[in-house]
């Protein structure tokens, strides 16, 4: 789960980590009340969570209450890159002597932890790492001990922040390092971090990536869920605790397992057509799991068909089918499903199909993932 | 002949006594696989259908003399039933426990490198591993496997992803093709066992004559593959890697599956499997197809 800034400088601040006064809005009016008690100037800056908000002029320097107004009067409902502004974080404006980067993740090859630390910070990381790869400090970090002060502070030198930034700076990669294990953070990433001119260091920017695997023990997330940014159909899926995420074509698809269902998209656009959404039924598939999908799917207004991939291994085949079978009689469908039910009593599952008595233009089913998907892109398409 | 296990592979079952474990355990016995016990804490002394149950691995090993341990316990308790396995002197051990917090994982990955080198773990959020025939660890339905043929050609397997193991299983099973060993390393951030460990094993394992490998998007672990199977694997090969078409950004179910940053794309692991001489299915049955295509030749 990513976070919005406020929200990773509000987790940031649990864990210690200094960061510019301010507080999140949702009106014009509550930005003004903000931007007065953080004291001016002020930034205001656009809730979300996709890159380049500044240059799309999402962030602004406000001098005054009126100012403050004019501002968040032009961010607030902004549209940045497909994302609507629901809320402005609204700061005390730092005063900026230097602009680093510091960002702990977990380097998946190495299997330790990773800290990235650059003096040359306020740009996109990517950027510095190809055109001058020898600014970043890159130090692995085993799981097991940690990261020491010592370890902390060799980096701030490694990296070349300036001298009086060196105590400050450790001190942040200790406490940042602390909320990315502690907090259970996939990224934990400050850009820019600076140094003030009066010695001091914070940070000006947050981006926090949760683990959501960790969520069991923190009831304090609950919170950032509110805020997710998921369509009406994600948010279907989720009330039904289905794996769902929704995509631009027309194909409808339900899978089990993950593997299955990333591959059933690659075969339906393999065949020219394109998938509404991924759909992970999980290895249940009972007819609770295929009529809650069946809903999600039918709730999409651009599904034109449906293709359910179906592998039985624990799960046979007789047990999908009467699933199938039985969500057909409790959701109306609006597309025809086209089916490919294979393994584990697959035979047993298709003569139940056939049985059921469904007219071949709401159901029809395919020995294999080719057919389905030649079939559901077809119909799909109106052919 | 078989990597990793094979049918003198001694089982016990931490969380036997639970519903995933008693199931998937229960059906680990009935396929042949040799399951000693269970472990469940403040159950010791209690069976399953036969099979007794300690209350420590510890106890479990110097009951039984078991060198494997299948982990079928929930997301919070799984990371120190990894570690009791190891510590009691457990060599293999298999966790399909799915959920399980990645700074968790790190740190178990991480203990077990340093203070039990003689341990290699399997999963976690992985669907086992099955020599058919011989021993089945895990949530595979074994009768998709196809057995190995003394003569052979047999195929080895390695997964990243659950069902498409089973989908591998089952395209050699139509075309009749023997499988030596099918392994399942899970889609999670930090495995304990790699393609390469795997890779490494099948190379010099007389049954295995082809290999079959199943990539998904996300990470770096096929590109490091490739280049493992440049140096180092002569036995012929087919791949498929699973999210052509998935978004960048967007998770794909497992904690692993995701394009960040325009890296762990498909294509990119697909181009570098390919350079390193292995053949390129764009599905699963291309694969299996591309796999019958190798044997025949044989």
């Amino acid at each position: 789960m990513d976070l919005f800034e406020y929200q990773g400088k509000q987790y940031f601040a649990r864990y210690d980590i200094p960061v510019s006064p301010g507080g999140v809005a949702l009106t014009v009016d509550e930005a003004v009340v903000q931007a007065d008690a953080a004291g001016y100037p002020v930034v205001v800056k656009a809730q979300v969570q996709v890159g380049g908000r500044g240059k799309a002029g999402g962030i602004k320097l406000a001098n005054n209450a009126d100012e403050a107004r004019f501002h968040a009067g032009n961010i607030l409902g902004m549209d940045i890159k497909g994302h609507v502004v629901k809320r402005v974080w609204v700061e005390h404006a730092s005063d900026i002597a230097e602009e680093y980067y510091a960002s702990f993740t977990l380097d998946r090859s190495a299997k330790k932890h990773l800290l990235m630390l650059s003096s040359q910070g306020g740009v996109e990381i990517e950027t510095v790492a190809e055109t001058n790869p020898e600014a970043i400090v890159m130090l692995h970090i085993d799981p097991v001990d940690g990261l020491s002060r010592e370890a902390a502070r060799q980096a701030c030198v490694d990296a070349e922040l300036n001298p009086i930034a060196i105590d400050g700076g450790a001190d942040i990669l200790v406490k940042l390092y602390d909320c990315f294990t502690r907090g259970d953070c996939d990224l934990a990433e400050i850009n820019p971090l600076i140094l003030r001119p009066d010695g001091g260091v914070h940070a000006l920017d947050a981006k926090v990536s949760l683990d959501n695997n960790a969520a069991f023990r923190h009831p304090e997330w609950d919170e950032y869920r509110a805020t997710e940014e998921l369509d009406e159909r994600e948010q279907l899926a989720r009330q039904h605790d289905l794996q769902y995420i929704g995509l631009e074509g027309s194909v409808g698809i339900i899978a089990n397992g993950a593997g299955l269902a990333m591959s059933t998209l690659d075969v339906v656009n393999q065949v020219g057509g394109e998938a509404a959404n991924f759909l992970d039924i999980g290895g249940g598939a009972n007819a609770d799991m295929m009529t809650a999908a069946l809903e999600v799917i039918n709730f999409d207004q651009s599904v034109k068909s449906i293709f359910i991939n179906i592998f039985g291994g624990i799960t046979r085949g007789e047990e999908v089918a009467k699933g199938i079978v039985a969500a057909l009689g409790r959701v109306d469908l609006r597309a025809p499903i086209v089916i490919r039910l294979d393994g584990t009593n697959a035979e047993e599952g298709r003569a139940i199909l056939a049985a059921a008595g469904i007219p071949a233009s709401k159901l029809t089913s395919k020995p294999t993932m080719l057919e389905a998907a030649n079939a559901a892109v077809a119909l799909a398409k109106g052919n | 002949m078989a990597i990793f296990v094979n049918e003198n592979t001694k089982v016990i079952v931490q969380g036997l006594t639970g519903g995933q474990g008693k199931f998937h355990g229960l059906r680990n016995r009935d396929y042949g696989t040799k399951v000693v016990g269970g472990v469940t804490p403040g159950k010791g002394g209690q069976d399953v259908e036969g099979i007794p149950v300690f209350d420590s691995v510890a106890d479990a090993v110097a009951a039984t003399g078991a060198d494997a341990s299948f982990i079928a316990v929930p997301p919070k308790a799984a990371p120190a039933a990894i570690l009791e396995a190891a510590a009691a002197g457990i060599a293999f051990i298999v966790c399909i426990t799915e959920g399980i917090p990645a700074q968790d994982e790190a740190k178990v990955f991480n203990t077990l490198l340093r203070n039990y080198p003689g341990t290699r773990l399997l999963g976690p959020n992985c669907p086992g591993i099955i020599s058919p025939g011989k021993c089945n660890i895990g949530i595979t339905a074994g009768e998709i496997a196809q057995l190995p043929t003394a003569s052979g050609p047999n195929v080895g397997i390695v997964s990243r992803s659950g069902t498409l193991t089973y989908q591998a299983l089952y395209e050699l099973k139509q075309k009749g093709i023997g499988v030596s060993t099918c392994v399942g390393i899970g889609g999670d951030p930090v495995p304990g066992t790699n393609f390469i460990d795997c890779l490494r094993e099948f190379q010099v394992d007389a049954e295995t004559h082809a290999i079959i490998m199943i990539g998904e998007i996300g990470g770096s672990a096929e590109e490091e593959a490739a280049d493992f199977i440049k140096a180092n694997v002569t036995k012929p090969m087919s791949a498929y890697v699973a999210g052509v078409t998935a978004p960048a950004g967007k998770k794909m179910g497992h904690a692993g599956a995701i394009v960040s940053g325009g890296k762990g794309t498909a294509q990119g692991k697909m181009d570098a499997l390919r350079a390193a001489g292995v053949l390129i299915g764009l599905n699963p049955t291309e694969a299996g197809e591309l796999m019958a295509g190798i044997v025949k030749g044989l």
